[in-house]
Parts: structure tokens; sequence; C-alpha cells
């Protein structure tokens, strides 16, 4: 089974044999980062732009070494300073750049569907960092890798989801992937922000003592501060007192239980800092797994090929004709 | 000499005098002057132009009650000419055009401005619909009595709700002294706050924020309430949802002067049309679920729904050829209503009398318009309706200025084949194949 | 085995040769105490099981195996629209100032080796690099040679050759096939 995509925008519509490759070939990456010198040649003279519209160190980090570590080139442009605080839009922005040839560019944009927007009017590969609410494909498959790598598997495990569910990207990666992928979810968190209609991808549940009851995993949300107006709870202190995880509420779950957390956690809200601190916690596991899920993503849509070429018949007084790329119908 | 046009061989569709059968029709003078059996007016028409409606519908000019046509302010994205031209193209005779123009129609000289330029235009009749509020800001009444004097035929804040109830009250009643309608975009913004399409399972998917249909509900309710309170006549744009369709069942059940309007686009499309972040498909009303669909088309069927309006919202690419969450709402509709109310009497079993009464008669008595009707001596307005060519939307070739519709590339059977204005022929499908 | 195969190498041919191979390392190296062996993906990474084995019985001690996949250090990458499947490098020491043995079934044009050349100096520093491989077949487009040979088989550009083994083909054998036709 093969990832054949020329971009990744989503896990939406993966199979759980795509998956799974993903996540073997990300596997593969980790032990370039244990060398000492953490370099393979493979991307070596291939340009990666990384085009962020929403702030973000880590994961603007994290893809920046990987594609170091693949010997690629990588420009990173931020929007503060870039021509988008000029009035500059997206497409314009993206047209200039794709014109400079980039091998791939890495979005990160408030917009839901910012990158399939730009994957039906630009060349390049477009790899998704996050979009508005809607997915953060890197994210999850370094969340399950780290799931895989700690239980040996991820298909009949429990995994309960905890938080903003409802503006969570990464809670609707790793919930889609998980289904695919036969594992039983679990959605937590107030009304307000896991609704009913959550109820057709995972068990939906208002109560957290309940909700990690027998859990293998425990994926912990950020409360996102930026996304609080609209009164979906009234305050920090009151979310904290029902739904962040404590020492007291993990007991309910397994004892073998992993808690995962895509940072930066606001320790105290949403999880308390003994556990976030504590064995239990695999958060730095996430990181690294980062680094290689991202390699492996550069690897495999940097080189991969170009829709199906057309090549005009050579004719004889012509030279032989350049395969142009036919471009796909509009559908992302 | 008299100026005459006979439309010959077709059969007319007049719904409100009751008429349904093979005849020929006969303008003298830009009005209507006899209907007559097949080949029976031909003395009377001896130098009359002849209108070759073989095969065709016959019916009174087609009215669009819900149009935006930009100008002022917005001509870059359509102006009065170029939205009567598309009106006439797509075989309507009459357009009443809302108030969300810059500056806004909210005064005698704006209501004054437009029908000089549609005069200028000289191709569908334009009503203009003044705004309720200044500015539409929703906090004080526009000079309604000063724009009736100038030729306004309704009120309406569309594009905005009135989401003060104590203003939406003193409209409903102050609008009385003018026997005019209220014509009401219903959205509660608390409740659809920033959304960008249905709430459900599919703006869960898109991770795009929800409307929910309980906004547009709550809505009705409370101006239904508010229809019972004042005696005012309430019309409701564009209707969207199953629960609105019973609302406006119920209260006409209980005999309240409310109507309401569906936009082509809520009659034959949903929310999975969203899918891939298309803009197309981003409208105020948003798209909802098959079971809404439906539902309108059920309440157009027994006459909850009164009237079938294009809710023509023209946009620029630029506004359009943009993030989902960026792009403006609304898809232009004026070349496209008139096929897709065929296909419901094709596909959909719908009456053909039933269809034509939701875009003449129907539309014009609740502007309370001269329009909509064959009645000998009103206004020579009569669309000619080919229901059986099959053809091809692209909108690449629309007479509009703008090019934001979802139908782009539908295969569609039925069009009008000759718009007649007051008596003329204001456009002709020969003479615009002649040109291509 | 498809009829146009020939057999150049059976069971017992094959396991006498990873024997001499075995004892010639040994001999060379003076004994196998700084010896590692490293298995090029994916049938070197069993030949190297054997001769650990045969090594261990020769001289008393088992030298460390590890495995590379030279995929990312592939020469055709680019051109290649394929993404060939990674499966990863496990070299779990240290290979400073070792002799390092490069194991692999089939050297023919040396691009695989110098790939794995390359991923060998991103490892570390082995004291000398030498190179097993069961069959050379000649049409050398690099300057490369192996140390260790288990047999020489002449061959034209266009026949292939595929080295079979028992634990993961079933049998132990060398075939050649005929060129493709047309």
């Amino acid at each position: 089974m093969e990832f054949r995509g020329q971009h990744l925008l989503g896990l939406e519509g993966l199979s759980a044999g795509e998956l799974n490759f993903l996540i073997d070939t990300a596997a593969s990456f980790k032990e370039i980062s244990d060398r000492d010198i953490k370099k393979v040649p493979t991307l070596r003279g291939k340009t990666v732009v990384s085009l962020f519209y929403e702030a973000s160190t880590r994961t603007r980090t994290s893809f920046e070494i990987a594609a170091k570590r693949m010997s690629a080139d990588f420009i990173s442009i931020a929007s503060s300073t870039s021509s988008a605080s000029k009035g500059e839009t997206l497409l314009d922005t993206a047209r200039n750049i794709a014109a400079m040839r980039p091998d791939a560019i890495i979005l990160r944009h408030s917009c839901s569907g910012a990158p399939h927007f730009l994957a039906r009017r630009v060349d390049c590969s477009i790899i998704n960092a996050g979009d508005g609410s809607h997915e953060h494909p890197t994210q999850a498959l370094l969340d399950l890798l780290t799931v895989r790598e700690r239980k040996g598997r991820i298909d009949g495990l429990n995994v309960a989801i905890v938080g903003d569910v409802l503006h969570s990207r990464v809670a609707r990666s790793n919930l889609l992937a998980l289904r695919a992928l036969g594992a039983n979810v679990r959605l937590i968190g107030p009304p307000t922000l896991v609704p009913h209609d959550f109820g057709r991808w995972g068990e939906v549940c208002h109560d957290l003592r309940h909700g990690v009851r027998d859990a293998d995993v425990i994926m912990m949300l950020r409360i996102q501060r930026e996304r609080m107006t609209g009164n979906f709870f009234p305050t920090l202190d009151e979310y904290s007192a029902y739904f962040c995880l404590t020492r007291s509420v993990l007991e309910e779950a397994r004892k073998d239980v992993i808690i995962l957390h895509p940072g930066p956690m606001n320790r105290g809200v949403e999880i308390a800092s003994d556990v976030a601190d504590g064995g239990a916690a695999v958060i730095l596991d996430q990181v690294t797994n980062g680094v290689a899920v991202r390699m492996a993503v550069l690897y495999l849509l940097v080189n991969a090929p170009r829709e199906e070429l057309e090549v005009p018949a050579a004719t004889v007084e012509t030279a032989p004709a350049v395969a142009r790329p036919r471009r796909k119908a509009a559908h992302a | 000499m008299p100026e005459m046009l006979l439309v010959a061989g077709g059969t007319v569709v007049d719904p409100a005098n009751g008429v349904e059968a093979a005849r020929d029709l006969l303008l003298v003078d830009g009005l209507v002057h006899a209907l007559g059996e097949p080949g029976s007016l031909t003395r009377d028409a001896r130098g009359a132009e002849v209108v070759d409606a073989a095969g065709c519908w016959v019916t009174p000019g087609l009215v669009d009650m819900h149009v935006h046509l930009r100008e002022p302010g917005y001509e870059y994205r359509e102006t009065i000419a170029s939205g009567a031209e598309a009106a006439v193209a797509g075989g309507f005779t009459s357009v009443a055009c809302m108030a969300n123009t810059k500056p806004v129609n909210d005064n005698a000289a704006v209501t004054e401005y437009i029908l000089d330029r549609a005069r200028a235009a000289a191709r569908a009749h334009v009503f203009p619909i003044g705004a309720v509020s200044v500015g539409l800001e929703g906090k004080q009444l526009a000079e309604i009595g000063e724009m009736r004097r100038a030729g306004i035929v309704a009120v309406s804040d569309d594009g905005h709700a009135v989401n003060d109830s104590g203003l939406m009250r003193r409209a409903l009643e102050y609008a009385r002294l003018f026997d005019m309608a209220v014509i009401a975009h219903e959205e509660d913004c608390g409740l659809a706050h920033r959304g960008v399409m249905n709430e459900g399972p599919t703006s869960i998917r898109l991770g795009l924020r929800g409307m929910p249909a309980a906004a547009e509900e709550a809505m009705i309710a409370r101006d239904i309430a508010l229809v019972e309170l004042t005696g005012g006549r309430l019309h409701i744009a564009h209707v969207s949802t199953a629960g609105s369709v019973e609302l406006v069942r119920q209260a006409k059940r209980r005999g309240l002067a409310v109507t309401a309007e569906a936009a082509p686009h809520h009659l034959f499309l949903t929310e999975e049309a969203v899918e891939g972040y298309d803009t197309n498909a981003k409208m105020n009303p948003p798209l909802r679920r098959e079971r809404d669909v439906e539902a309108l088309r059920e309440g157009l069927r027994d006459g909850t729904v009164d009237a079938i309006a294009s809710d023509h919202a023209p946009h620029h690419a630029d506004e359009k050829d943009v993030e989902f969450d960026q792009a403006n709402f609304g898809v232009i509709g004026l070349e496209t209503t008139l096929p897709l109310a065929l296909r419901l009497v094709h596909d959909h079993g719908f009456a053909r009398d039933r269809m034509v009464r939701a875009l003449t008669v129907a539309p014009a008595r609740i502007l309370g318009i001269p329009r909509g009707t064959l009645s000998q001596g009103v206004v020579a307005d009569v669309t000619v309706i080919d229901p059986d060519a099959v053809w091809t939307y692209q909108v690449a070739e629309s007479r509009s200025k703008s090019r934001n519709s979802p139908f782009d590339g539908w295969e569609m059977k039925g069009r009008a084949r000759c718009t007649i204005v007051a008596g003329r022929v204001s456009w002709s499908l020969a003479e615009r194949n002649e040109r291509h | 085995m498809a009829s146009a195969e020939r057999i150049v190498m059976d069971a017992q041919a094959v396991e006498r040769a990873l024997k001499r191979i075995a004892h010639e390392i040994v001999e060379r190296n003076r004994g196998a105490g700084n010896l590692v062996l490293l298995g090029i993906r994916s049938r070197g990474e069993f030949l190297v099981q054997r001769l650990k084995a045969l090594i261990g019985v020769i001289d008393g001690a088992e030298p460390p195996t590890g495995v590379i996949d030279i995929t990312l250090y592939r020469d055709d990458l680019t051109r290649s629209r394929q993404r060939p499947a990674v499966k990863g490098t496990h070299v779990p020491f240290a290979v400073d100032d070792r002799d390092l043995i490069l194991v692999d079934d089939v050297l023919f044009t040396g691009r695989t080796i110098r790939a794995a050349l390359d991923a060998v100096i991103d490892l570390g520093r082995p004291q000398s690099v030498q190179l097993v491989v069961l069959v050379d077949r000649g049409h050398r487009e690099l300057p490369i040679r192996a140390d260790y040979v288990g047999k020489n088989l002449p061959t034209s550009r266009g026949e292939s050759v595929h080295v079979r083994l028992r634990e993961c083909d079933g049998a132990d054998e060398v075939v050649i096939a005929p060129a493709e036709e047309g």
C-alpha cells in the first residue's frame, strides 16, 4: 500500500493501508535524528517554502528541521513580515512564491480550506500545516506514530479526545484517522465544545471522569484562548474545574494509559502540571516523532510524480516536445 | 398607425385569469389588446410584427421580486443596465431591486436615480425596494413615505436582518400607511454569528462555522408574532428550511398576511455543494439539507411558498475567488431561475400553472404592481417560453457582469425564447444566436 | 522456475560460497575481533545473518550486524517517478574505527554500493570498508569493486540476475533470465 498524493491536505478519505504506510515511513526516518550526522542527501537541491499565516514556533521549527535533515533548502515566510500585511491576497502571495519554483509549499492558515484553495491554483505540492478548524494532518500522524510505538497497535484501542473539539483541527485529523484504523474514539468536553453532531465520528461524552474510564490513550486539546469569544464557557477556572486532567481523574483510566498533547500546554487549565510532567505523558516523544513524520511527508511529496504527464506527439520537423503536466479538474 | 405585435401559435398560460389554452395574443401600443383562438386575430393584426410561439408557452412577463442590481456604488459587480439585460435574457420583464447599494436606497433621491438608470437601460422594468432603516443600520426608520412617492414598491433591509424587534414592529405598522409589505431577511445574528454555511455534520467536517436553521426560524417566529400584533404585511425573503416553511404554513392557516419566496438554489442544491470549499456554494441563507429542499418544494406546491425569486447577487471574481471564509455571500440567478423552475415541472411533477403563478401573478401581487397577468389593457409584458429546448448553461456567456453561479455547465431543458417588454421584443434567442 | 531461466548456482553452491567468503574475511582481517557486518536491504540482510553465524563458528565470536536502507541515498530518485518505500536503517552500534563489511547480493553497475558508502560515511568513520557480494555480474558504471565474491558471472546488459534465498523466497539459488523481447 502506498500513498499516492501530490498534496497532503488532510487525512480525510485515507484508507487504513495508506495511513499505515505513512506511519511506517515516518518510523523508518526516526533513526536519522539519532545519528551524529543528522542528514541524508535525499532532497538535496530541493526548495521547501513554509508560508505561515498563523504564528507557530513548534510546527514551523519542526518542518524546518525535517527539511534540513533531508538536505532540502528551507525558506520561512511569516505573515506578519510578508506582503499579506500590505494587503496582498493569499492567492497572489502563493502565485508569486510558486513562480520561484519551490518543490513544496507548507501552508498554515486560519481559514479552513485554504490549502485546498491553493492546491487547485498553484503548481507545486501543498502540505497542510493546519487550516482553520479543519485539519492538521502531520500532527495527527505524529500522534498516531507515538501511540503505535507505545501501544504496539491502534486497532481496538480506547482513545479519549478531550477539550475544544469543535474548534480543533488536531481533533478532526485524529478522529478521522483513528476511526479508519479501528480505534474506539470518545470525545469529551462541555456540550458547547463537543456538540452532538460529532456523534457520527465518536462517542460524545460530557463528563470527564466517566469519559476516561478504561482509556488506553488520552489526547488533550489546548483550550484556545484566541478562540474564546462566544461564550463557550464562562471562565477558564470553571472549565478547569470540570475538564482539567488531574491525577485523580487519571485513576479512572487504564493503568498504562498514555497522554498526548499537541502543545503548547496551558498548565492548570486543561492539564495539571504533575500529570504533564508525569510518566504517562508522552509529549516529548510526540515532538521527536513530529520531525520524523515531517521528514517522511517531505520525502513522499517532494519526489511525488506529478499528475500524468501529457506528451504532445513530436513531428518530423520539430524537436521532441517537452512533457507538460495536464491540469487536474478543479477538485481537491 | 398603431404599433402591433402578434404572438402566435403558442399555449397561453395566464393563471390570474385562469387561462391555459392554445391562444394567439395581440399587443397594441404597448398594451394587451386581445386573446383569441389560434388564427382568429390575423385580420386585426394586419401589419403587425409576428412572434412565432409554436411549441411554446406564452405567459405574462416574468417577475423577479428579489434581485441586487448593485448600482449605485458597486458598478464593478453589476449595473442597472447589465442587470436589466440579464433579466430579459432570463425571461424576466420586471425585477424588484434591493436597497443595499452605496449609498443605500433609504431616501427619495436614490430611488429616483435608480428609476432613471432603469429608464435609460430600457430593458426590464425595475421596481426599487426601499430600506426599512437609515443606512440599513437597523436603528432608525428611513423616509418610507418619501420613497413611496418616488416609486418604491416595498421596504426591506435585505442583506441584513432587522435585529431590533421594536424597530421591526414599527416598520410593520408604518408600512401599512402606504400599503406596502415589509420584506424580511430572516437571520438572528447572534445565532448565525460569523457562520459561513449551514450548521451540521458537513460544517463540522469541513471545519467551517455554521449558521443553524434555528437562526432563520427564530426570526420568522418573531416576525409572525409581530404581524399578529400590528396587522402589517410581511413577506419572507429566501426561505430555506423545513421549519421555516412550516411556520409560514401555520401563519397562513391563521389568516395572517404572511407571504414567502424561495430561491432556485435552495430548491436544487444542498450543503454538500460546499464540498471542496467551492465559494459558488456560499450564500446567505446557506444551502441546507435534502429534507429542507423537499420541504421547500412541497411548500411551493401547496402555496405556502408563494413565489420563486432569484436573489440575484453579483460579486466580482476578486470577491469570490478567495478562501471560503473570506468570500462574499451570494450567487447570480437571473438567467438560471426560469430553466430551474421548468425543471420542477419536467422532473418533479409540478403543475405548469403553479410554476407560472410563482413567477408572475404571485410576486406581482405581493409587490402590488400591475404586472404578472395578461388581462386586457395591462402593460404588454410577455414571456415566450420554449419548454423543451435542451441547452447547457455557460456562465461565461452570461449578460451579467459577474460570473458567480453554482450552475455553470448544468444541462437545462427549457428557456425563454423571446421576452417582450411593453409591447416590444426586448430580447430574443434567435437574435442572440445570430450574434454568436 | 520460469522456463527461460537458467540456474547458475544451486543451494549447495551458495552454501559453499558463503563458507569460503567467511573464511576469507577472517583470514584477511586477522580475526573477527574488529569486524562489523552491514547488510544492504533487502537480501543483504539475510546474507549478513548467515555470514555472522559462519564467522562465529570459525572464529568463536559473532560480529555485530546491522542493516542499511540505501533508498535515501539513491542518485536516481528525482528521475524515477517512484517513491520507493523506506524501510529504515538499523545500526545499533558505533562504526568508528571498525572494519566494516558491506554485504549485498548482486554487484552490477556499482551505484547501490556508492549510495551505501554515502550512508556509511554518515554513520561514522570506519577504519576500513570492505565489500562482500554473492554474485558479480560485471557492467560497472562507477569505479567500485568487491573484496569478496561468491561467483563471477559474465552477463549481457539485458539479462537479469536473480538471487533467491530461503529466508524470503523459499529456496537458495541464483538464476539468469534472458533479455526481454522487443
